[in-house]
């Protein structure tokens, strides 16, 4: 196990290492600089001001300075932001998205687990129809439609929650809502599909032939087979949703990391945009891993499979 | 012997989109305490759906139960609530499933999965029927129990499975096991164990066993009584020695012709032609008569009822009655039977 971890870890570096390569060399390719919007610098000022960011010296050099300090955890400084260091941007940031999109992730994927079972217990019933049509909505309009209805409806409307900005946990329940609505119609068409299949399955019968009642058969021999291709899925949704979703951060005025990575974007603040890149990238790797070990923990024969090597 | 189970005139239909199939179409029969039952008959016959309508595992509502009684000591289990069948299910029947391979949870430790009836119908505790888990292993032949009791399906062979599987249905001690081909799915020298295993439990515990298969060789081995099922019905019942030494229905004349055996080699294996009736709409008059060399021209126009051979023979067909010519079965099937009696019935079709 140990052994697994740490070949594991050792893969993450390297992919970490790849992206930040490509993702510097795509900013060196990017069109326009930092200094394309400050016309009032004179020639002389800007050769100062890319002298102090290091951007006049060769590209190789470059790449070698970035790389040395992100061994060092050093993600350089942002042009932008008054001279921060990136890395205290990103802290500052993290905070919001991650909770936003945790609690997203929980509150959608909890519901729509329950709206899949619902769905295929009752088979062909108008439940089954309406989770049906609950999740088509969900999977296909965009979360920022959701987003603005619901800044109409309840904010603006009936005044329950605040239009937007960032604060108390009052601010988040919206933005929570319409993030919460794609992992959930995604959760619901999974488990639905998945219950249906494992509950016509020969060790079903074998439950039933032992005298188990029909919730048992369902949550006990039901749902735990079910839930390991949902894993799958949910995973790579739960680090696109913790790192922030942009336009949702956007909508909301959320003082998160999609935020700032537009508006970063947006400037061309390239040790920004490289550093929530990489972010991006630790998160995806690191919920890969956890769910790989997931999969352990509720499929045995992948335990099993993981311990030997 | 005393009646433990009476299946009165069963009829088991499913209703599909091309409409309603006569998968059983009034079966009757008894299981004494103790005895095991053999229903053969090839696929499609209806003998697992009759097992199935028995347990109520139908997949209800498509597949229902028409007509008939299930009396289990007396009761009809046939109107029984679901809630009433999932205390029935397990305690008093309970099944062994053809596929050892797929009829356990693989999340879940075979320990639990033996445990879950024992704590349901006899409100043991965890360490009770952990207890008696541990037993049940070792009763069904697992080597080291207190490991294997903590592992999961995949660690298992096919017939350590099915081991698993006969003792998960042994655990409440059941008054009837339904085996439906528990054998198919194995290789022939694990069928063997398979089987031994389950007449040895049959001695120890004394519940009786109704054992569905399509294999002839597996009957003589195990059964004392045989009921021999085509299109939804039983055609002839009997004892293993009526149905291998005086079989009187040209369908079972059939099935035993057809049965290879080793000294058979040379001769030529007698087929039944054709193929089963299509049950979405059963022939009028005997089912088997358009496959039956012997037909009698009343087979095609009227259904012939069970005719008494002796007190424990019966069988549906028009040559029994008096009137009826007299008709020998084929050579190939003489042949056959002179085999059973010159090595004895059991174990006389073995392969």
């Amino acid at each position: 196990m140990t052994r697994y971890l740490l070949r594991r870890v050792w893969y993450m570096l390297i992919t970490l290492f790849i992206i930040a390569t490509f993702s510097f060399f795509l900013m060196k390719i990017l069109p326009g600089s930092p200094l394309q919007a400050e016309d009032k610098l004179s020639e002389e000022q800007k050769a100062i001001i890319l002298e102090k960011y290091g951007l006049n010296e060769p590209i190789p050099v470059q790449y070698a300075k970035y790389l040395g300090g992100l061994v060092k955890g050093d993600l350089g400084v942002s042009f932008k932001f008054d001279n921060t260091p990136v890395t205290t941007i990103l802290m500052d940031r993290i905070g919001p998205s991650a909770l936003l999109g945790f609690q997203a992730l929980v509150v959608g994927s909890i519901l729509g687990i329950i709206l899949g079972l619902l769905a295929s217990i009752f088979r062909n019933s108008p439940i089954d129809f309406s989770s049906t049509i609950i999740a088509v909505i969900g999977t296909s309009i965009p979360s920022f439609v959701f987003a603005g209805l619901l800044q109409y409806v309840f904010a603006v409307k009936l005044g329950w929650f605040p239009v937007a900005l960032w604060g108390t946990s009052a601010h988040t329940i919206l933005p929570t809502i319409a993030l919460a609505i794609h992992p959930m119609a995604t959760a619901a068409r999974f488990t639905r599909t998945e219950m249906v299949e494992v509950l016509h399955s020969n060790y079903i019968i074998t439950a039933r032939a032992k005298g188990v009642s029909e919730t048992g058969i369902i949550l006990k021999h039901g749902l735990r087979n079910a839930l390991i291709p949902l894993i799958t899925v949910l995973g790579p949704m739960a680090v696109g949703l913790m790192t922030g979703s942009m336009v949702i951060e956007q909508i909301f005025a959320i003082p998160g990391i999609g935020e700032q990575f537009v508006t970063s974007v947006m400037v061309n603040d390239y040790p920004t945009i490289m550093g929530t890149t990489l972010l991006f990238a630790f998160g995806f790797i690191v919920i890969i891993l956890i769910i790989d070990l997931l999969y352990g923990l509720i499929d045995p024969r992948i335990r099993l499979a993981g311990g030997n090597k | 012997m005393s009646k433990l189970l009476e299946v009165k005139d069963l009829k088991v239909s499913f209703n599909t989109y091309n409409g309603e199939v006569h998968a059983v179409r009034g079966v009757t029969f008894d299981l004494n305490k103790g005895e095991t039952l053999a229903i053969v008959g090839e696929s499609g016959s209806g003998k697992s759906v009759t097992s199935n309508a028995i347990m109520r595992l139908l997949p209800e509502p498509h597949g229902y139960i028409k007509e008939g009684q299930i009396l289990l000591e007396g009761e009809d289990i046939a109107k029984k609530t679901s809630k009433e069948m999932q205390k029935i299910r397990g305690k008093d029947i309970s099944m062994v499933f053809q596929d050892p391979m797929s009829s356990l949870n693989p999340t879940m430790k075979i320990g639990n999965q033996i445990m879950e009836g024992l704590i349901k119908h006899q409100n043991m505790s965890k360490q009770e029927a952990r207890k008696t888990a541990l037993e049940l292993l070792t009763l069904v032949g697992i080597p080291r129990p207190d490991v294997r009791i903590d592992q999961y399906p995949h660690q298992f062979s096919g017939g350590m499975r099915q081991r698993v599987v006969v003792a998960i249905a042994l655990a409440c001690n059941p008054k009837i096991l339904i085996a439906d081909e528990p054998t198919t799915a194995l290789d022939v020298t694990i069928q063997a164990q398979i089987l031994e295993l389950m007449k040895s439990i049959q001695q120890k515990t004394d519940s009786a066993i109704i054992f569905i298969t399509h294999d002839l060789g597996v009957v003589a081995n195990v059964a004392d009584r045989v009921a021999v099922m085509y299109a939804g019905k039983i055609v002839e019942i009997g004892t293993v020695d009526d149905i291998f030494y005086n079989p009187k229905h040209p369908y079972t004349w059939g099935l035993i012709g057809s049965m290879p055996t080793l000294d058979s080699s040379d001769e030529e294996l007698f087929a039944i032609p054709g193929s089963p009736p299509n049950m979405l709409t059963p022939p009028v008059g005997d089912a088997f008569a358009p496959r039956n060399q012997f037909a009698l021209e009343i087979d095609t126009v009227m259904e012939p009822p069970m005719f008494k051979v002796s007190d424990t023979h019966y069988a549906a067909t028009w040559l029994l009655h008096p009137d009826a010519p007299k008709i020998e079965p084929p050579d190939a099937v003489k042949h056959r039977m002179q085999g059973f009696a010159q090595t004895g019935t059991k174990g006389g079709g073995k392969r």
